[in-house]
């Protein structure tokens, strides 16, 4: 409720055009999806309020004519009140509203990856060059046998005797994290689908269903089941190489989610199978799942619909206690467990949640790794890490704290043009991702990503042989878990205890 | 046909035989001896495919079920219907909680009773229309966040109240038809309530015949009494609770 127009808050950017080099050839206007620019008769106007430096203008103009300024008007600065809080007294006293936004946290916490370095052979044992030495980082997803039976006849040949559960074989151990269609354009769902395949990976449709442009892709597909169960039926549980039931987020541990009405056109509605207009509100919790017990019952749901031919994963966002509640998904069937850390990104959330809910998921991971392994149950389940993976060295430190593999959603919207503006529950995205407006959408080729996605994973696989090779071992496998080869920097006792690490120097 | 003595089975084992049943072109199963085993139907296809169970079947009876109909002739437990997307499933008893949980086609009738969570997040979709039938009461957390299709609780029991607390909160979608009205102030903010007319009522017979006919019930005897129709007041109910930086 505001009943005068007038906002306290000023723009944050300020959209500068340079007349002298501007040729008003209007591709700024065309290209910014917040309607910031107008032709003014004889130069463009720009209307800085809307302007969320997206980069998409400046990208695209030929000229170079534009540049997006931080608004120089200072609110006095303060370390107690900060220019945010302030701003946001003055939108909730505005609205009422509770604040969301796109993407992950975009406060200042410690970064634990950027606290750890890595270990590299020096004389007393060779490092390997992975020029000339094949490194292997090839990965298998899914529940591995304690224990291996094998019948040897009489010639002497061994067949297998073990039956071994259904796995996921990447031939990188990246994968993409779940991000709808609704969250995403389809545009963008299919540039990834493209690099999943090329890449011998797999990407996750999210809880928005699978769209039928999808469906050849269902090798290299991850179909989950929300609370909301959009798009969810028996020939959908069997589309994919897997099923994942999603508990939690990272950016939103705990809360539901709810693509407003106004974003279900006919397209979305019929992979999330539901009306065109109406809100697709997924509950904050699953209601048929309320305990540990309720989680086994549906993951067995899911086998037994797929006949026991997909492993089912289960994310979760990295909370406190989290050892605990994974070693529970564990017995409780899942084959994969995906741990979400609190800076994952996310199409909305609230900020309230985004910015103070979970933890890092470097603390995460070193937990549940060390609890899985006292307790002799590593072996059931596989462990991807995500939570804003920025690196391949990110990546290589979440393997030697226990990840089998690392999900990237951030990383590949950068990938495509993103700018991290945090804006993508407007559904304006200029970029074309995280929008359903055709015109927006459409500007996303999916050809064009979808082969930068696949560089982007090839050159991490690059850089990860690199270290690897540094590091004296020849396959990823090799450094999962293997702790011995972290240090931390400026870490307390307190938190080299939680990682299971030593400090630099020892 | 196929009769399949169920004493003893492990749900695993009886469903593979089921599915394999199926494969091989069966349309009829009887299930004998059935006690608690879980996921009988589960994702299984096929409009003719008819399973007759005698016993009490275990939980997720009929989840991500396509097509069969489910026909129990005793109580049944929890979850039954789960994600359900086409079929029918009739209970000659009471069922437990969460009955039709994200149920998108087909319909469920119950007999009796159901537990807690009934019809949470039921969503119609084009020709798809949910429809469950409760012949008498359900606990709390009714029709939480249903998104469409229709319920009916009938209260054939003559019970006053026909459902508990926390009705059809976040309901944003559907129909709710009740024979007794009960007290409204009970009822979510999120709803509003109607006297049915005789469009909703004449919509309705089919399901009711289907219902009277599955329970040797009679028509008249579930159409004595006038019913009342709840709707959710928004599609959007929590559209104002956000804003944008």
């Amino acid at each position: 409720m505001n009943k005068s127009g007038f906002s306290n808050i000023q723009s944050e950017y300020l959209a500068i055009i340079d007349h002298t080099k501007c040729v008003r050839c209007k591709r700024c206007i065309q290209n910014c999806g917040w309607g910031t620019y107008s032709f003014g008769g004889d130069k463009i106007l720009a209307e800085h309020e809307k302007c969320v430096a997206c980069g998409r203008c400046y990208t695209y103009c030929p000229e170079g004519a534009i540049s997006i300024v931080k608004n120089p008007t200072v609110i006095r600065e303060n370390n107690n009140w900060k220019e945010a809080h302030i701003k946001t007294i003055w939108k909730q006293s505005e609205t009422g509203g509770i604040i969301i936004s796109g993407m992950g946290t975009t406060l200042k916490y410690k970064k634990y990856f950027d606290h750890i370095l890595l270990d590299a052979c020096q004389v007393t044992n060779p490092s390997i060059d992975p020029l000339r030495e094949p490194m292997e980082l090839k990965t298998y997803l899914g529940k591995k046998p304690s224990k291996l039976d094998i019948d040897l006849n009489g010639a002497g040949e061994a067949t297998l005797k073990t039956k071994i559960s259904p796995q996921i074989e990447l031939q990188t151990p990246f994968v993409f994290g779940a991000m709808s269609y609704g969250s995403i354009s389809l545009n963008a769902q299919k540039a990834i689908a493209l690099a999943a395949r090329a890449l011998g990976t797999v990407m996750n449709t999210g809880e928005g269903g699978l769209h039928d442009d999808l469906v050849p892709f269902g090798k290299n597909i991850i179909v989950q089941v929300a609370s909301g169960r959009f798009g969810v039926h028996r020939d959908y549980l069997n589309s994919g190489i897997a099923v994942e039931i999603k508990i939690g987020q990272g950016a939103k541990p705990g809360i539901g989610g709810h693509l407003p009405g106004e974003k279900i056109g006919v397209d979305i509605s019929k992979t999330r199978m539901i009306p065109v207009g109406t809100d697709a509100i997924s509950p904050a919790p699953h209601h048929d799942i309320y305990s540990i017990e309720d989680l086994r019952q549906l993951i067995f749901a899911i086998k037994e619909a797929t006949n026991y031919e997909k492993p089912v994963s289960v994310k979760i966002a990295a909370v406190h206690n989290i050892a605990a509640i994974v070693s529970g998904v564990v017995r409780a069937g899942a084959d994969i467990v995906y741990i979400d850390g609190y800076t994952g990104g996310t199409g909305a959330a609230p900020n309230i949640i985004k910015d103070h809910v979970g933890i890092p998921i470097e603390l995460a991971l070193a937990q549940v790794d060390q609890r899985l392994r006292d307790e002799g149950i590593r072996n059931e389940a596989s462990l991807i890490a995500a939570g804003s993976i920025r690196s391949s060295a990110d990546a290589v430190k979440a393997f030697a704290l226990g990840a089998d593999a690392v999900a990237i959603g951030t990383a590949a919207l950068v990938a495509m043009g993103c700018h991290v503006c945090g804006k993508c529950n407007t559904g304006n995205c200029s970029w074309g991702i995280t929008t359903q407006r055709p015109e927006l959408a459409r500007r996303l080729d999916p050809e064009v990503y979808g082969e930068r996605l696949y560089n982007l994973i090839s050159a991490w696989g690059h850089e990860i042989q690199e270290v690897l090779g540094a590091m004296g071992v020849n396959s990823i496998e090799s450094l999962r878990g293997s702790r011995e080869r972290l240090r931390g920097v400026e870490l307390t006792d307190a938190e080299l205890n939680v990682l299971g690490i030593k400090h630099a120097g020892l | 046909m196929m009769t399949i003595d169920a004493s003893g089975m492990h749900y695993k084992d009886l469903n593979r035989t089921i599915r394999e049943g199926i494969l091989r072109g069966v349309k009829k199963f009887f299930l004998e001896n059935v006690n608690g085993q879980y996921y009988i139907g589960d994702g299984i296809k096929g409009d003719d495919v008819i399973i007759n169970i005698n016993g009490v079947p275990g939980n997720d009876l009929g989840a991500f079920m396509d097509g069969p109909t489910i026909i129990v002739n005793n109580n049944a437990q929890d979850n039954i219907g789960n994600t359900m997307n086409a079929g029918k499933i009739v209970v000659k008893g009471d069922a437990g909680d969460v009955v039709g949980y994200g149920m998108r086609g087909g319909r469920i009738y119950i007999l009796g009773n159901a537990g807690y969570r009934v019809g949470i997040h039921m969503k119609g979709y084009n020709e798809q229309l949910p429809v469950l039938i409760i012949g008498g009461k359900v606990g709390s957390f009714f029709a939480e966040y249903m998104a469409g299709g229709i319920i009916v609780l009938l209260g054939l029991n003559g019970e006053d109240y026909s459902a508990g607390d926390y009705f059809a909160s976040g309901m944003h979608g559907g129909v709710i038809y009740i024979r007794k009205k009960g007290n409204f102030a009970k009822y979510s903010k999120e709803v509003e309530l109607y006297e049915s007319g005789d469009k909703d009522i004449d919509f309705l017979k089919k399901y009711f015949m289907e219902f009277a006919e599955s329970f040797n019930l009679s028509l008249e005897e579930i159409l004595k009494e006038p019913f009342y129709k709840i709707v959710p007041s928004s599609a959007r109910p929590y559209g104002h609770l956000y804003t944008s930086m």
